[in-house]
């Protein structure tokens, strides 16, 4: 695949080492000159100083002709123009864009990017996940189905512990699909007792969160 | 007319100054609140620091009711950004982007903003002075 990158920083970096790693065809396109060198002396040559946003720039490229824009910079509005200019005046047919701020999110899928990455999002449920106390972590979201994966842990003092699956009331578009203890993982039938200290691994919709982590942990 | 302006530079400023001096109610909107020194002393609308391409911040400058909205920041792509969120978030009936990249506006022009670029309006003044 021929896959353009756009913004030759840290994350733009690490992006075309896996992506050349991978066998593609990769461009980046960067405006400092300094960035510029260090990639070319670091990947050889794969870089093009210049501005990504700009239509000129992206014609010269042979962007009619690219698999996908990656657009990584730090500045959100730059990651937009760049992919909005890629789709709409290139037909790139799929664009991808990091997004710094997760307000953004809403809008760029309405404005015709195909996938969005939050890096502030990522890095705050990596937390999450660290976070001894954390009642309910998200261990991924399922692209498209407004479903996700969460894991909770049942605490000592929990009402569900020494219940029965059948006995609980778990909230509509809720499964669990595992349970974890010590002596491993099982999936769990209506019989299966709940255990102090197991984790849950469930499929959930957003809204039905804080009423699967009641009845699991309260 | 209810206006929200984002950025407060040259023109920025003078269009506010315009706008208010027709009776219009005008917010301007900018980072740097330096940037509004450049108003008239007679303003009487609200100069206000804030991010346009922030939805909050668009929301605290009145923007639910705004008849029209302009983007005039020094940054093509912020305007874009800005201006594409009251048009398809906000529903502003009215948005106008500057775009200095001739080519850029001519994209984002055909995609529906109404966009106005200063060097393809100046370059061409110019010409006309220069041979006509």
């Amino acid at each position: 695949m021929y896959i353009i990158v756009v913004g030759g920083g840290k994350v733009g970096f690490y992006l075309t080492t896996a992506l050349l790693n991978e066998g593609h065809e990769v461009l980046v396109l960067e405006k400092d000159v300094k960035r510029c060198e260090f990639i070319t002396e670091q990947l050889g040559s794969v870089v093009q100083r210049g501005d990504g946003c700009e239509a000129r720039t992206l014609a010269e490229v042979g962007t009619e002709r690219a698999n996908m824009l990656i657009a990584v910079t730090d500045e959100d509005e730059d990651n937009l123009v760049a992919c909005q200019v890629a789709k709409r005046m290139f037909r790139v047919p799929r664009t991808i864009a990091r997004i710094n701020n997760p307000k953004n999110e809403k809008l760029f899928k309405k404005l015709g990017i195909d996938v969005t990455v939050s890096s502030t999002n990522i890095i705050l449920e990596h937390i999450e996940e660290e976070v001894p106390t954390h009642p309910l972590v998200h261990l991924l979201t399922l692209t498209g189905g407004g479903l996700n994966i969460v894991e909770l842990k049942i605490p000592e003092n929990s009402r569900a512990v020494g219940k029965r699956m059948k006995e609980i009331t778990v909230p509509p578009d809720s499964v669990i699909c595992l349970m974890i203890g010590k002596w491993g993982a099982l999936v769990p039938t209506s019989d299966t007792i709940l255990e102090a200290e197991a984790r849950i691994v469930a499929v959930t919709r957003p809204e039905a969160e804080g009423a699967l982590r009641v009845a699991l942990t309260e | 007319m209810k206006v929200v302006i984002m950025g407060c530079g040259r023109v920025g400023a003078q269009l506010a100054a315009l706008l208010d001096e027709d009776g219009h109610k005008v917010t301007v909107l900018d980072i740097e609140p330096y940037s509004f020194r450049r108003l008239p002393a007679s303003f009487k609308g609200t100069a206000l620091g804030g991010d346009g391409t922030d939805e909050d911040s668009l929301k605290k400058a009145g923007i639910e009711e705004a008849d029209a909205f302009v983007a005039v920041t020094q940054g093509d792509n912020r305007n874009v950004m800005a201006a594409q969120i009251a048009k398809h978030i906000f529903n502003v009936p009215k948005v106008v982007c500057r775009i200095y990249d001739p080519l850029r506006e001519e994209l984002y022009h055909t995609l529906g903003l109404e966009t106005i670029s200063p060097t393809r309006i100046g370059a061409q003044l110019l010409k006309d002075l220069v041979v006509g």
